[in-house]
């Protein structure tokens, strides 16, 4: 009975639910989602400026720069539509005892937590990339064929595995700080805001740290060089481009034993 | 009027002023995360703007030394940013507490436009400090002079910057003091910020100094009331604008201080009339 099927039909109701409520207010919706569209383009308006007034950079011409950003911000944009629960985790679950509840219910904590809410909004910074992508493949031009289609979508689900395991780190500092640290915001917008240039361009400790510490690299920039068919310009062999956003599962497993280990120490705030 | 009555007639504002700087400054930890998300944001801006002049610095209107100094002034005071309204304004309107407000003998516009100013520089203030400290003294220290925060480009710049500070923070209110009006109207305020979020920061200068967008747009946005928020009084600071273009930047400043201020009272007052007390 608490088979993955079981679980699917689950977080499918949860899923429902939460577009039902807010579909109860489409203007709000709309207009929210209209912001968080114009919020995340702006960035999109910076990457335009810089390479009008200073041609290409790194060896990348404005259209193949416009490919790494709009596959780093659908990443994140989907780990962002669908890890709410653990964004919010330390303020509304933990500082309120909330959490509690959610022990108390025969299924696992995680699920609940994806469930928690989808919010429609987030799909504006989704609109934005998928716009970019277009726009990216007339300039460069890309040729998506059945391989590179492949590799996109695989480059996007290792990218959405590493953004939701920083989300679960956030959630279980929580279990320590009673609080949602923001200073996470530097590794999940901070790391879209790295990433949305070709990693290159930047100073050779920055992009170890992409690499081996937060990941982020070995999903939105290795297999997007490998997309655009060029050699690395920092050496990497062409075979290992492709294998690179495994980092990101990778990642998301670690996150979830640290998970399991806030789990245990876990002592509730409710009264 | 003498200057005990004038004294006498500042003193609720300057208490309202005093008491949300107090209250704000009271979250360090907040100021502490909002330092450190700074310095990342600020070095990453930095590491592209180097890697762009890296191929190509004669395009650039302003020299990379000048380019990592409007980065950390910018993260330093990006809390005078008017980019999201003051929260206090919505929480009061929503739950009636805005009724007291229309009890206290004093203005409305100005009272609240004091409120409002505490609340900018008291989280403005520790971050500053803390940005200047890292940015200009720890990294010089450390060697690392080239990405370092410089002072004012000689004397004359930093004496033209104290009046542009001042302005900057004057305008920003202004600004703030409009979307404050439009939440207490509209009771929400997620759709005012998130329409003021993008205007003010790609208009300001604060996503690129504005010289960075292409040329042709250069006559307009020189002349917006968003330029005098970071652009003008940061160009001042390096000196990028002296002289007689330092005191046409300030001029911006301050006309479009007073006629948003002025506009703002006008909105309010309406705004007022027609506020229904909410809460009970």
């Amino acid at each position: 009975m608490n088979g993955p099927l079981n679980s699917l039909a689950l977080y499918g109701r949860y899923v429902a639910t939460s577009l039902r409520a807010q579909a109860q207010y489409p203007a709000a919706t709309l207009m929210l989602t209209a912001g968080h569209f114009a919020a995340t383009a702006i960035e999109f308006l910076g990457v335009f400026a810089l390479f009008n007034r200073f041609g290409a950079v790194g060896g990348w011409s404005f259209g193949e720069a416009a490919l790494f950003y709009a596959l780093v911000n659908i990443m994140f944009a989907l780990a962002d539509l669908l890890t709410r629960g653990f964004d919010v985790f330390g303020t509304d679950f933990v500082r309120t005892g909330n959490f509690d509840r959610l022990l108390l219910r025969p299924r696992s904590t995680v699920l609940q937590l994806i469930g928690h809410e989808v919010r429609l909004s987030r799909l504006g910074r989704l609109l934005q990339a998928f716009a970019v992508l277009v726009l990216a493949t007339h300039l460069v031009p890309i040729a998506w064929d059945a391989a590179s289609i492949a590799l996109a979508l695989w480059a996007v689900a290792g990218g959405v595995a590493l953004f939701a395991g920083i989300l679960v780190l956030q959630a279980t500092l929580a279990f320590w700080t009673v609080e949602s640290l923001e200073i996470v915001n530097v590794l999940t917008y901070g790391g879209v805001q790295a990433a949305q240039y070709p990693l290159n361009i930047y100073a050779a400790w920055f992009r170890r740290l992409l690499t081996f510490g937060v990941p982020l690299a070995c999903v939105a920039y290795y297999p997007v060089v490998a997309i655009l068919k060029r050699p690395d310009p920092l050496g990497a062999p062409d075979w290992l481009l492709p294998l690179t956003p495994l980092a990101g599962f990778a990642f998301l497993a670690l996150s979830f034993l640290a998970w399991r280990a806030g789990l245990a120490h876990y002592a509730s705030t409710g009264s | 009027m003498t200057t005990s009555t004038m004294g006498e007639m500042a003193r609720p504002y300057l208490a309202a002023f005093r008491a949300r700087f107090q209250l704000m400054l009271q979250y360090r930890t907040a100021a502490l995360m909002g330092f450190a998300t700074q310095c990342w944001w600020g070095a990453i801006r930095i590491m592209v703007f180097a890697a762009f002049y890296g191929v190509h610095a004669a395009a650039a209107p302003i020299s990379l030394a000048d380019a990592v100094t409007y980065v950390w002034l910018g993260q330093a005071l990006l809390a005078l940013l008017p980019w999201v309204a003051d929260p206090e304004i919505g929480h009061a309107v929503r739950t009636g507490g805005v009724g007291y407000d229309r009890l206290r003998p004093v203005d409305a516009y100005g009272y609240w436009y004091a409120r409002t100013l505490g609340w900018m520089i008291a989280r403005a203030v520790p971050r500053a400090a803390l940005m200047l400290l890292a940015a200009g003294i720890v990294l010089p220290l450390v060697g690392l002079e080239a990405w370092a925060w410089r002072p004012p480009s000689g004397l004359e710049a930093a004496l033209l910057f104290v009046p542009a500070y001042v302005l900057m923070t004057a305008l920003g209110a202004a600004v703030l003091m409009l979307a404050n009006v439009i939440v207490a109207a509209s009771l929400n305020e997620r759709g005012v910020n998130a329409i003021l979020t993008p205007l003010v920061i790609v208009f300001s200068g604060s996503l690129l100094p504005l010289d960075f967008f292409p040329d042709a747009l250069r006559p307009f946005l020189h002349v917006q009331p968003f330029a005098g928020l970071v652009d003008i009084p940061f160009r001042i600071y390096f000196a990028d604008l002296k002289g007689a273009a330092a005191l046409q930047g300030l001029a911006l400043q301050a006309g479009w201080t007073f006629v948003l201020v002025a506009f703002g009272r006008l909105a309010m007052e309406r705004m007022m009339r027609r506020l229904e007390m909410q809460g009970g």
